[in-house]
């Protein structure tokens, strides 16, 4: 076994450490890229007290949105909470913290976090509630907020293949929010589709390198679709 | 008479220009994909990551992994490309979409724009909104001129939680279709049948009204 290789033996194992209080940072935008079964081990243990720093919380069904059948989330960072009942009932109720944040502002963080970047300026949510209590400078006329870079405990990932060593390719817009996700995670443990031998992978093709991967295991997914759209043939 | 939806999107289509790429919201803007101008070709933006968005799928064509920012599935455009969300942003905040078009409850005469939150009512974000009113030069907002109680939605003040300060210049209602300049509505165009005297009136913001408003030309 080489020292970079990344593959573990069971979720259980790739959610190891997980503890009550974490901050877990999740990829996926919609149904579309989500690690549903990383996220299902995270219910399976039962873990407590979560912030979750995620694009959304999924639905009533799937997704993120198994975490708060027991209340396992107490604060969720997202830029959009619709379509999912539960999540509603336990925000209106006050047991569940949300921190909206733009799309791209949250993207942003993620990058950020991954990069070693601690904050930056950006014009989106000058004077809107979010810039409330944020600093504001003024470059070149315009009016910019700082923004803080956000990293996690954990994050949990979807790529679409992986060699042994984390080398990841994601598929179509299952890619979104899952390349920067797994940047700002202290562990980020990724799920794909297949895992092939090293070597297997064109250099020139991988989208994001092994050396962010820290636990890596082979899945197999539902791909739930949140709105099933086609046109007659 | 009022535009329809159909209409409006007509309207929006109309500012498309060849090559432009192009950023549309979710409803009436992006039903304006399906009134692209004759002879010119223009590339679909989409938040999650893709850019050359095509229609939606046949039957045996749908596929979980390829959604727009709707999250309805949909198909790639010849051309198209796929990147991350911070790839995307970057885009929209740097000013590299030609045209972006979307929603709004309000906007008023000092390019401000209410669109994501009305308190005491639920509260879902404002997923991409706020990126692409502040990272975009050439917006327009697409919107009913008033609600059905006829209370204007184009205010001297937004009442309720901006999605962007001073960023709107262009607003195209069920009525007619305005400028924002110098802190006023202009009333460029009316929609068929329309007065100016019934923009006015259901307009609370200042307003100017040109010597000679045309009727928007749409089917």
């Amino acid at each position: 076994m080489s020292g970079f290789d990344k593959v573990v033996g069971s979720y259980e194992e790739a959610m190891a450490g997980l503890e009550d209080n974490m901050t877990v940072i999740a990829g996926g935008f919609g149904l579309c890229g989500i690690p549903e079964n990383l996220i299902k081990e995270i219910r399976r243990r039962g873990t407590r007290g979560l912030t979750v720093v995620s694009n959304n919380c999924g639905t009533d069904k799937y997704g993120l949105g198994i975490l708060l059948v027991d209340k396992q989330i107490r604060k969720m960072v997202a830029s959009y909470v619709g379509e999912n009942a539960l999540f509603e009932a336990q925000m209106m109720s006050g047991e569940l913290e949300v921190e909206l944040t733009p799309q791209g502002t949250l993207a942003e963080k993620m990058r950020a976090g991954g990069a070693g970047i601690p904050a930056f300026f950006t014009a989106t949510g000058y004077g809107t509630p979010v810039g409330e209590g944020k600093e504001v400078r003024e470059f070149n006329g315009r009016h910019y907020i700082l923004e803080e870079a956000i990293q996690g405990d954990f994050s949990i990932a979807k790529a679409w293949k992986a060699d042994r060593y984390g080398n990841l390719v994601f598929r179509k817009t299952a890619r979104n929010f899952n390349p920067m996700a797994v940047t700002a995670g202290k562990i980020a443990v990724v799920e794909v589709e297949e895992i092939v031998e090293v070597g297997a992978l064109d250099p020139d093709e991988i989208h994001l390198p092994g050396i962010y991967v820290q636990r890596l295991i082979q899945g197999t997914f539902e791909k739930h679709i949140e709105q099933r759209t086609v046109r007659s043939a | 008479m009022a535009l329809t939806r159909e209409q409006l999107a007509q309207r929006v289509a109309q500012e498309f220009q060849d090559g432009y790429y192009i950023n549309l919201g979710i409803g009436i803007p992006t039903l304006a994909a399906n009134y692209v101008p004759a002879g010119i070709e223009v590339m679909l933006q989409s938040e999650n990551g893709l850019l050359g968005m095509g229609p939606f799928p046949r039957e045996d064509e749908v596929d979980p992994d390829l959604i727009n920012a709707g999250k309805q599935t949909v198909t790639m455009a010849r051309g198209a490309s796929i990147f991350s969300s911070a790839d995307s942003f970057a885009m929209i905040r740097g000013g590299h979409v030609d045209l972006t078009v979307l929603g709004a409850f309000e906007v008023d005469c000092q390019g401000n724009i209410a669109s994501y939150m009305i308190p005491g009512k639920l509260i879902k974000g404002m997923g991409g909104a706020m990126d692409l009113v502040a990272g975009a030069d050439n917006i327009i907002v697409t919107m009913t001129h008033a609600s059905k109680h006829g209370e204007s939605k184009l205010l001297s003040e937004c009442t309720l939680p901006l999605t962007g300060k001073g960023c709107i210049k262009r607003v195209l209602t069920d009525l007619a279709l305005l400028d924002i300049e110098n802190g006023k509505f202009i009333l460029r165009e009316r929609a068929p049948g329309v007065s100016v005297e019934e923009i006015a009136s259901l307009t609370a913001g200042a307003l100017v009204i040109p010597e000679h408003v045309p009727e928007m030309s749409v089917q």
